[in-house]
């Protein structure tokens, strides 16, 4: 295992020392050298005109890989209504499952959740395996880990897709150890490898300045969390065949360390549900005062939107935290995103710029936010935001 | 109570910068500094030593320089600290590294609790904790806004879901990552900084942990990195200027065109 450089092959033509993340590499004498800060990340590797990078790792292969077969979907759903983001996992793993030339599966855990195997279906799904247990209703890691674990070991899927949402993130990682396979956080891209039918894994990395395609060669299932808002559901099609297998727990018995002691919602309902609204009109420091960002709810309130806010007016205490878009609050990738009065720090951007349309409104006309808009105003938010709001308001009816 | 803090080293992500001419980052004089979720998982932890007693461990596992990381840590409070810092770890992904605290946290001994950030700022992946919690045999819960309470070798805690938030009670030995809401970190006391300068950070290799060779550093990660790029940037866009009445026409004018808006 490590990394070397093979003297004789390398020409010091420095590419490597801009393909490595790291800034780990330096070339001394007409030599690529390689140093502390390397992690090994293989970046540098493929960027080598002439293969003089060797990063060798055992390849030791943990199973049969061939014997892995089909692309599963966890159907996350919630009080007996699907995710979202399972839709749109569903789309895209049919077309990783139609390049495979293998079966597309949904795994549906619940209780009383029959009823959606059909939803599934329609909209995509060859097979549904279907988990009904009381322990199930609610999502709890002890119990969802090990029926999903359960069914990988026995039917052996190839590709694993998880919706990267608060239970998506916390029970994927904990199936991935049990099985002891790879897992890629947050993918916002899946392809097919033609030559070596790898699953080629798409994400972004500081704070989305870089994107990393990651594979898991050797081990399977291959696994992968995925954002919500990235990919396209199919259209429903309720004359879609499909297959319901029920997934035998009369005898099951769950080992839960955990108790649910109560579930709380949200008072403030579809306006903080980002991460599937459609249109977000969001809110920074160009608002100059916590009242202002009555003019960002009225918008979204006509848009029929969500209200999203920067961090320095969460910080600020303008708004609560459910609502603070970015690296370190939500990663939203809606139709339509409003910024409005937002200067459009990295780590803002970090956490929309996979929106379909950016409309920037900022008074500096030199703001980042302008960079990556698709439609800006320039000019003062607390006179266009009311503006606007009137005039959505006409063209609506 | 005992307590483990895992903290992680990471650079200080505001001021990452990317070079226009070859689009690559500029990582030069960019300062490490303890991943900001990590802090608040310290302070609870802090916290929580102060209302049931106990003691309270930072592990951090990276190159030699986290050590800097592990003394700042001291400085707010910590009781002890360890570093898992070895070539042979290089290279390891969520699933090696995970192992590998699990092997560090067995070596600490008779731990009741683990405390993470929800995620870190660089990776920003949010899987170590839970895969850590899955190598120890133990509950976890994820996006924890607040510890409402110890007792009986049981915790009733807060995770924040899409919808809201649970209160949960869980069995100890257990593990949390937590987010910013639930609490504001401390700032290092003059006492704190004293002994952090003084602190020894004893540092723990392969043999130290007792680990399989096969499942640390780069030969236990499942997943490789096969490439990195630059985003592409979207094309330029159209920017009104002038009277704020023409501008928010012309505005709505194009989500018609795009049928964002129906009329």
């Amino acid at each position: 295992m490590g990394i070397r450089v093979l003297s004789d092959k390398c020409v010091g033509c420095k590419v490597c020392v801009s393909a490595c993340p790291f800034g780990a590499i330096t070339v001394v004498e007409r030599k690529a050298v390689i140093g502390d800060a390397c992690t090994l990340c293989g970046s540098c590797v493929p960027s080598c005109k002439f293969q003089a990078i060797e990063l060798t790792r055992s390849e030791k292969v943990n199973t049969d890989l061939a014997s892995y077969q089909g692309v599963w979907v966890f159907a996350e759903q919630r009080e007996g209504r699907l995710a979202e983001v399972v839709l749109e996992l569903l789309g895209e793993g049919r077309k990783l499952a139609d390049t495979l030339g293998q079966e597309l599966v949904a795994v549906l855990l619940g209780h009383d959740v029959a009823g959606l195997a059909g939803e599934l279906i329609a909209y995509g799904a060859d097979r549904v395996f279907l988990a009904e247990h009381p322990d199930l209703r609610h999502f709890l890691e002890d119990s969802y880990t090990q029926v999903l674990t359960d069914l990988i070991r026995e039917h052996k899927p190839n590709i694993v897709l998880i919706g990267a949402t608060a239970a998506g993130r916390s029970l994927a990682p904990r199936v991935a150890a049990r099985v002891r396979t790879g897992l890629t956080a947050d993918c916002t891209g899946l392809a097919i490898d033609p030559a070596t039918l790898n699953l080629q894994q798409t994400r972004p990395a500081f704070g989305g300045n870089l994107m990393a395609t990651i594979l898991c060669p050797n081990h399977r299932p291959q696994m992968a969390t995925v954002r919500p808002k990235v990919f396209k559901a199919l259209a429903r099609d309720d004359a879609r065949q499909g297959e319901v297998v029920r997934v035998d727990l009369a005898k099951a018995v769950f080992d839960l360390k955990a108790r649910i002691l109560e579930v709380i919602k949200l008072q403030e309902g579809p306006s903080v549900n980002l991460q599937e609204a459609n249109i977000i009109v969001s809110g920074g420091r160009g608002l100059c005062d916590p009242k202002n960002f009555k003019l960002v709810e009225d918008l979204a309130a006509v848009l029929g939107g969500a209200v999203g806010a920067s961090r320095a007016v969460v910080d600020a205490g303008w708004v609560s935290y459910p609502h603070q878009v970015g690296q370190t609050g939500k990663t939203v990738g809606p139709k339509v995103y409003f910024a409005c009065g937002i200067h459009g720090a990295i780590q803002h951007l970090a956490g929309m710029q996979s929106s379909d349309i950016i409309i920037a409104i900022n008074k500096n006309p030199e703001a980042p936010i302008f960079k990556v808009a698709t439609f800006g105003l320039v000019g003062d938010a607390l006179e266009i935001l009311p503006a606007l709001t009137e005039e959505f308001k006409k063209a609506i009816g | 109570m005992k307590i483990v803090v895992c903290v992680k080293q990471v650079p200080g992500t505001t001021e990452v910068k990317m070079n226009p001419e070859t689009n690559t980052l500029i990582r030069e004089g960019i300062p490490n500094v303890v991943n900001p979720f990590d802090l608040y998982a310290v302070e609870e932890a802090l916290r929580l030593k102060e209302r049931f007693g106990g003691t309270v461990t930072a592990l951090c596992m990276g190159p030699p320089s986290a050590a800097e990381q592990l003394k700042e840590v001291i400085s707010l409070g910590v009781d002890e600290a360890f570093l898992i810092s070895n070539r042979a770890f290089a290279g390891a992904d969520t699933l090696a590294t995970a192992y590998t605290l699990s092997k560090a946290v067995e070596k600490v001994g008779d731990v009741d609790l683990v405390l993470c950030g929800k995620q870190a700022i660089d990776g920003d992946t949010a899987q170590v904790g839970p895969e850590l919690a899955e190598n120890l045999g133990w509950a976890h819960l994820t996006y924890v806004r607040k510890i409402n309470d110890v007792t009986d070798g049981k915790l009733v805690a807060e995770r924040m879901t899409d919808e809201g938030y649970e209160r949960v009670e869980l069995q100890l030995p257990a593990l949390l990552t937590v987010v910013k809401e639930i609490n504001e970190p401390r700032m290092p006391s003059l006492k704190g900084m004293m002994r952090a300068k003084k602190a020894e950070i004893p540092v723990w290799g392969p043999e130290d942990l007792g680990v399989e060779a096969d499942r640390i550093g780069l030969n236990g990660s499942p997943t490789q990195v096969w490439k990195t790029f630059v985003p592409e940037h979207r094309v330029e866009g159209e920017i009104f200027t002038g009277e704020v009445s023409e501008q928010v026409k012309a505005l709505v004018q194009r989500l018609i065109e795009k049928k964002i808006v129906s009329v």
